[in-house]
């Protein structure tokens, strides 16, 4: 099997980066801040980051084969052109 | 196939050499949780739409977000508590696997006693789905991923009772990497969710 092939990731790590980032997120959305792009921006990239890390490590992404990335990859892209098209559409100036 | 062969058929075996590499079953899971994917963007996407194009509150002013971040973390230690079970039956101790499958039931059953309460709280206070555009999108998203949670927690709790009846072994545990791909995804999703909803 394609996970017994790879050494295995130090999972403790993963959490506490986890922990550290999710301490940090709940931080930043506490703050008072200025701009809500700013505010919002942050999170999202913090909640990422976190995400990425759950895929790679713990789904072993990073070990697995191509094929299921590539998979995986080309719904993430597809979610991102449906969210896209509808922020659009709302931030945009209509005619 | 006569009786004789059908008899000693290993199903497993056949998994092994699959033309794409990777176990039926897990290939399974991943196109499952592609779809789900899916599902899940057009919940956020419409949760975002929606809120870009109406006044919006601060979710920080009705929800309790020191609540809910406890059960985040409950959420991500219950995943490495499933992905360190798979480290163990891989690694061919089944007593550790079977520690930590129970204590992953644990924290599920946690995180869906929380939301229950936290529910509860809500609803006594007056924020229920019909009160608000806020409200109507709060409960369908944070309730399939609820109901994803519960569905992951009957899971588990079949896995770690075909774990107790030693059906899991060092050669033979794609069912719990396979419900592993699950769980974890359900963490993923939990961990975008707390984010957008909650934290924004």
């Amino acid at each position: 099997m394609t996970t017994e092939e790879h050494t295995t990731p130090n999972y403790l790590a993963i959490f506490w980066w986890l922990l550290g980032l999710t301490i940090v997120e709940i931080a930043w959305a506490v703050l008072p801040h200025h701009s809500k792009l700013v505010l919002g921006g942050g999170i999202v990239a913090m909640a990422i980051i976190k995400a990425v890390l759950v895929a790679l490590y713990f789904m072993h992404l990073k070990f697995e084969r191509k094929t299921l990335g590539i998979l995986f990859a080309s719904t993430l892209i597809l979610g991102m052109i449906l969210v896209s098209v509808g922020i659009g559409e709302q931030v945009l100036p209509r005619p | 196939m006569d009786h004789a062969d059908a008899m000693t058929f290993d199903p497993h075996a056949v998994e092994d050499e699959t033309t794409t590499g990777i176990p039926h079953d897990k290939l399974g899971m991943w196109v499952f949780l592609c779809s789900e994917v899916m599902f899940f963007t057009g919940l956020i996407g419409s949760y975002i739409v929606l809120r870009f194009g109406s006044e919006w509150p601060d979710p920080k002013t009705q929800l309790n977000i020191w609540l809910t971040a406890g059960n985040t973390f409950i959420l991500i230690c219950s995943s490495v508590t499933m992905v360190k079970a798979l480290e163990w039956i891989q690694r061919g101790d089944t007593r550790k696997m079977k520690l930590f499958m129970c204590l992953t039931l644990l924290g599920g059953s946690i995180f869906l006693g929380v939301q229950v309460f936290e529910y509860r709280h809500l609803l006594h206070e007056g924020f229920n789905p019909h009160v608000s555009l806020f409200g109507s999108t709060f409960y369908t998203m944070t309730g399939f991923h609820g109901f994803h949670v519960f569905c992951g927690v009957v899971c588990i709790a079949f896995c770690t009772g075909k774990a107790f009846l030693g059906k899991y072994t060092q050669q033979h545990h794609l069912g719990i990497e396979t419900l592993g791909l699950y769980w974890h995804f359900v963490d993923l999703v939990w961990i975008l969710l707390f984010a957008i909803v909650y934290l924004i």
